[in-house]
């Protein structure tokens, strides 16, 4: 085997395992794309563009908006309660009307997403 | 000698077209070159998240059965800001000490119009209507006065107020500042809006609640009577 032939190996092979590890980061991306964009559009208003709970909004109302990337404030909640509040709003979990219901306007699909999402940003895993 | 006659004549009806059109502003005319580059003057196929995200400024291509003449013609020629955040609040915000915040910088004043093209355009705007059936009309009873309770309603009880100022710098700032809704919007707009935002503008970031038609005569009175000060 000739140097320059090992060398495109080389090349070859380094592109494979750079792609290999691009596949997997860039599949996480596209999974949440579309949640990511309903969080924008829907609830970045008063959650914040940053999802810490001060959105635009947040200065004029009395309850403040759930900090979203607070691991533990998030990881107290259930799965459950979290589609619930999406899909039915604050008050079907005991909380402020001021978190409003979006179910009429998502899919049970999309608040899935949604709610993986908000487990994805708040790096709090699954209850 | 031909040749005279023709340029007399040619002459003779750019000058007739030019004074037409000077003299009785053509309102169609005027949104087709002005206006269309920002607004949808006919209704958009294309209804995604992502046409939302680049629209420059409101549909308007059912301009007729939501705002009042008398309003347009004056907005038109002296425009004050409706949308404290701009047209898609996402693109207008920064980092503030709190929180997010408006970011002046990104916001544009509106184009003014001279009042007889103002007028014109009004009159096109006004005709109008959108598709059938995209507002319920003769549902809102304007005779019946809003109970005392409409404005907690609006302010505490559904949670309107986090995302509508209604003047005097409290309320939210991702939709509409109502403080003139009264004289801006038509009852029956105001009505068919709160029961359905997303029949009207899909997609709009505001949410399709459940609300009990007593309380839909409460929200609506409550709005529509919201005027500016000269209008009190
Ligand atoms: C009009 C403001 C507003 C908007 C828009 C909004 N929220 Fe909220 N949200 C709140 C407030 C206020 C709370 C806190 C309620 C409480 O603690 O009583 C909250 C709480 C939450 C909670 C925690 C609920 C719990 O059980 O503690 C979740 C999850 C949530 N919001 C998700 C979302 C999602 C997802 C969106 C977008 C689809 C969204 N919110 C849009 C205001 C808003
Ligand atoms: C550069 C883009 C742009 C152009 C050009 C433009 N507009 Fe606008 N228009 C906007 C934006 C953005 C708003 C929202 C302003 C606000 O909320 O304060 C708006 C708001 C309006 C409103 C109020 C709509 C509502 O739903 O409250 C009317 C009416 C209007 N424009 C008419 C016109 C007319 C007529 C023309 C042409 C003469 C025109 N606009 C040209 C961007 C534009
Ligand atoms: C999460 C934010 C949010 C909440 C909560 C909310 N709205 Fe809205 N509302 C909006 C947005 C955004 C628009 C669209 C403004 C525009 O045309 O750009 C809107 C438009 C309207 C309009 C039409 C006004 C116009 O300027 O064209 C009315 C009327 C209205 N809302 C009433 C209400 C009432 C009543 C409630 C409470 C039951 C409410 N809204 C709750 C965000 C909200």
């Amino acid at each position: 085997m000739n140097i320059s032939r090992s060398v495109l190996l080389l090349a070859g092979m380094s592109l494979i395992f750079l792609g290999s590890l691009a596949t997997p980061a860039s599949a996480a991306d596209d999974q949440f794309k579309h949640a990511e964009k309903l969080y924008d559009t829907y609830c970045a208003q008063c959650h914040g563009a940053d999802r810490d709970g001060n959105g635009l909004n947040s200065t004029f109302i009395s309850v403040q908006p759930r900090d979203h990337s607070d691991p533990k404030g998030m990881g107290d909640i259930p799965n459950d309660e979290i589609i619930e509040v999406i899909k039915k709003g604050g008050l079907a979990a005991n909380k402020s009307v001021l978190m409003p219901a979006w179910g009429e306007i998502f899919s049970d699909e999309e608040v899935d997403q949604l709610a993986a999402y908000l487990r994805h940003i708040c790096k709090c895993g699954s209850n | 000698m031909m040749k005279a006659y023709l340029l007399a004549a040619m002459v003779g009806a750019g000058f007739l077209a030019s004074s037409l059109t000077a003299s009785a502003a053509d309102g169609s005319a005027i949104l087709q070159s002005q206006c269309a580059s920002c607004h949808a003057l006919t209704q958009p196929e294309n209804t995604s998240l992502d046409r939302l995200w680049e629209r420059k400024g409101p549909d308007l291509y059912y301009a007729g059965v939501k705002f009042n003449k008398p309003w347009l013609v004056k907005w038109l020629q002296d425009p004050v800001r409706i949308r404290p955040a701009g047209e898609f609040y996402r693109k207008h915000i920064k980092k503030g000490d709190k929180g997010d915040v408006v970011d002046e910088s990104t916001l544009t004043v509106h184009p003014k119009l001279a009042q007889a093209d103002a007028e014109a355009a009004a009159d096109a705007l006004m005709a109008l209507k959108g598709p059938e059936g995209l507002i319920e009309t003769g549902k809102y009873d304007a005779d019946k006065k809003p109970s005392p309770m409409a404005k907690m309603l609006f302010t505490k009880l559904r949670g309107c107020y986090a995302c509508h100022s209604i003047g005097g710098g409290k309320g939210g700032l991702s939709g509409s500042s109502l403080e003139t809704a009264g004289d801006r919007l038509q009852p029956d707009f105001i009505y068919s809006y709160i029961k359905d935002p997303q029949k009207i503008d899909k997609g709009i970031w505001m949410p399709k609640l459940k609300i009990s038609e007593q309380d839909l005569q409460n929200l609506t009175g409550y709005i529509a009577q919201l005027k500016g000060k000269e209008g009190k």
